[in-house]
């Protein structure tokens, strides 16, 4: 991994057409599955989150999940790199498969498996959640050198690329109080980058931002979109999810009620609940 | 503005204002803030004239001792008062983290370890364990030289009320932080290093200077195991010249003067502290 060249972002050949979701045709850009998530279930206490929800992500595929608030959106994202434990089901991403076992999740082997499910699914938070009392360059390379083992010299190399990226690179020395809501984002998705995960997850990403800051965050990730990043978006940017998305999934009630390309979820939804959550949204 | 009637005495007309009683409304206040200090500085200094002449006399305050016995107490007792006190801070400090973390841990020895330490040190007066540390141990053959008795006594104890100040520290770092660096594949000893505790460390440093100080002045009850510091020495020269009360306000008035320049030095620090943040 070390070795590598820095990757361009460009759009690659598609090396399978196999079928898309429920049997619709596949955009030529859609390369194989990489995030597999099957019969997913989550229990706050006895709140019964998620229930037996399968998904699946294909490589440079991006995936929108739009619902209400409380329908399971997030704690599905944190499901897939286990901030929030599954209670039970099984979540592959890039061949790593772990089944969930919350009796022995705290073992080595397990939190071990976690790790790698973890190098592998970048994620972006609502609060950002960068290291304060690191620079925006340190923020970038702390876990490329630490966790990978990159040298200095080449995550440094990476993070400027990545933070160039997100179009920050003159940025690289502040400290994250001097930056903007919109700028902290956009330094946190550098950050996720620089590792070169296999797919972004980002858990409502401008949801804590100023209107005006919005725009910014929302145009690096169409941009990534576009690139063939692969991603799972949970957002209520509808008008986002319509221009970058290659599928809109709508959850309720802790499963996946309707999914499909944007234009077909979100103009002519077939199910009553994606009818009435549109109506109520557009209204607002 | 003013709502009196016979409105002719007054130059504005409704609506507008005079400007000018902004700048008067300042300097008011300057006045006002001044006075305040002055009137301060004065009760500081009548109190201390006050003390001065009841002393002159009583006859109590003997200058031959202060200028021959004074340089002594002030150079050689703060002197040792301070590095005492700055090797225990840290001594305590390192025992304070290990003794939070094991305070969070949910693994149940390393907890039951650091609790039972906590319940035990401040369950006892820090005097029975300078005592304990400096005349039991020795009976075990056990013998450790003043000075290091007393460094290990005071970093014991603060350390264990400390620990209670870093765990509060840890726990008030942001969750967010944990799962980032957790979601970026980091492991748990190396959030905790690198991410957390950094952190923690900047929340605790005000709290930290706190203890410091309270530390300078217990810092006096290891005169009582013939350490050569502040106290010490004031009672020791104070006696053998019959010069109690001078001998030992020169010891209050230098354990005084630390607390108020560490103050200083402490509300400095978190000032340039509290710049660099968020």
């Amino acid at each position: 991994m070390t070795d590598e060249p820095l990757p361009d972002l460009g759009v690659r050949p598609a090396t399978s057409t196999s079928g898309y979701a429920r049997g619709s045709s596949l955009p030529s850009h859609i390369g194989d599955p990489i995030v597999k998530i099957e019969g997913l279930h989550k229990y706050f206490g006895s709140n019964h989150v998620l229930r037996g929800l399968d998904l699946e992500v294909r490589q440079r595929e991006a995936v929108m999940i739009i619902g209400r608030s409380g329908s399971g959106k997030t704690t599905l994202l944190r499901c897939i790199n286990f901030l929030e434990e599954p209670s039970a089901g099984t979540i592959e991403v890039d061949g790593v498969r772990l089944e969930a076992d919350p009796l022995h999740s705290r073992s080595r082997a397990f939190q071990e498996r976690v790790r790698q499910i973890r190098l592998r699914a970048g994620m972006l938070f609502q609060e950002f959640n960068l290291f304060p009392h690191m620079s925006v360059l340190g923020n970038c390379i702390e876990a490329p050198t630490r966790v990978l083992g990159l040298p200095q010299d080449k995550a440094v190399e990476r993070a400027e690329y990545y933070l160039e990226v997100v179009g920050l690179g003159e940025k690289r020395d502040e400290y994250p109080s001097r930056l903007s809501g919109g700028q902290k984002q956009r330094v946190a998705i550098a950050r996720a980058l620089c590792m070169e995960p296999k797919v972004l997850l980002f858990d409502e990403p401008t949801s804590a931002l100023d209107p005006e800051l919005i725009g910014e965050v929302l145009r690096v990730m169409e941009d990534l979109a576009h690139a063939g990043t692969t991603m799972i978006v949970v957002t209520h940017e509808m008008h986002f999810a319509r221009e970058a998305a290659d599928r809109v999934v709508f959850m309720e009630s802790g499963v996946v009620i309707e999914q499909g390309p944007p234009e077909q979820v979100l103009d002519n939804p077939k199910h009553a609940e994606t009818t009435h959550f549109l109506r109520r949204f557009l209204d607002q | 503005m003013s709502y009196a009637s016979g409105g002719g005495a007054h130059a504005q007309s409704q609506g507008m204002v005079d400007h000018s009683i902004v700048g008067q409304i300042t300097a008011a206040q300057n006045a006002a803030r001044l006075r305040f200090r002055l009137t301060f500085v004065a009760v500081w200094i009548a109190i201390i004239v006050g003390i001065g002449v009841a002393l002159a006399a009583a006859n109590a305050w003997d200058w031959e001792f202060a200028l021959e016995s004074g340089p002594v107490i002030v150079l050689q007792g703060a002197g040792i008062t301070v590095l005492i006190s700055v090797a225990s801070i840290v001594g305590a400090t390192i025992l304070a983290i290990m003794g939070a973390l094991g305070r969070i841990s949910t693994n149940p020895i390393l907890y039951a370890i650091a609790s039972f330490y906590v319940s035990l040190i401040r369950g006892t007066p820090l005097i029975a364990q300078i005592y304990i540390i400096y005349f039991a141990l020795p009976q075990l053959d056990i013998v450790i030289p003043a000075i290091p008795a007393g460094i290990l006594a005071l970093s014991l104890n603060y350390g264990a009320y400390m620990t209670e100040i870093f765990r509060a520290g840890i726990q008030a770092v942001p969750r967010g932080q944990r799962e980032a660096a957790g979601a970026l594949g980091m492991r748990q000893a190396h959030i905790m290093r690198r991410i957390v505790l950094p952190q923690a460390i900047r929340i605790v440093t005000p709290a930290i200077g706190n203890e410091f100080i309270a530390m300078l002045k217990d810092s006096a009850l290891l005169s009582t195991i013939s350490v050569h510091e502040t106290l010490f020495l004031a009672q020791r020269l104070g006696r053998s010249s019959f010069e109690p009360i001078t001998a030992l306000l020169i010891a209050a008035i230098v354990y005084w003067i630390l607390t108020i320049v560490f103050s200083i030095f402490q509300e400095r620090l978190e000032k340039r502290m509290a710049r660099s943040d968020r």
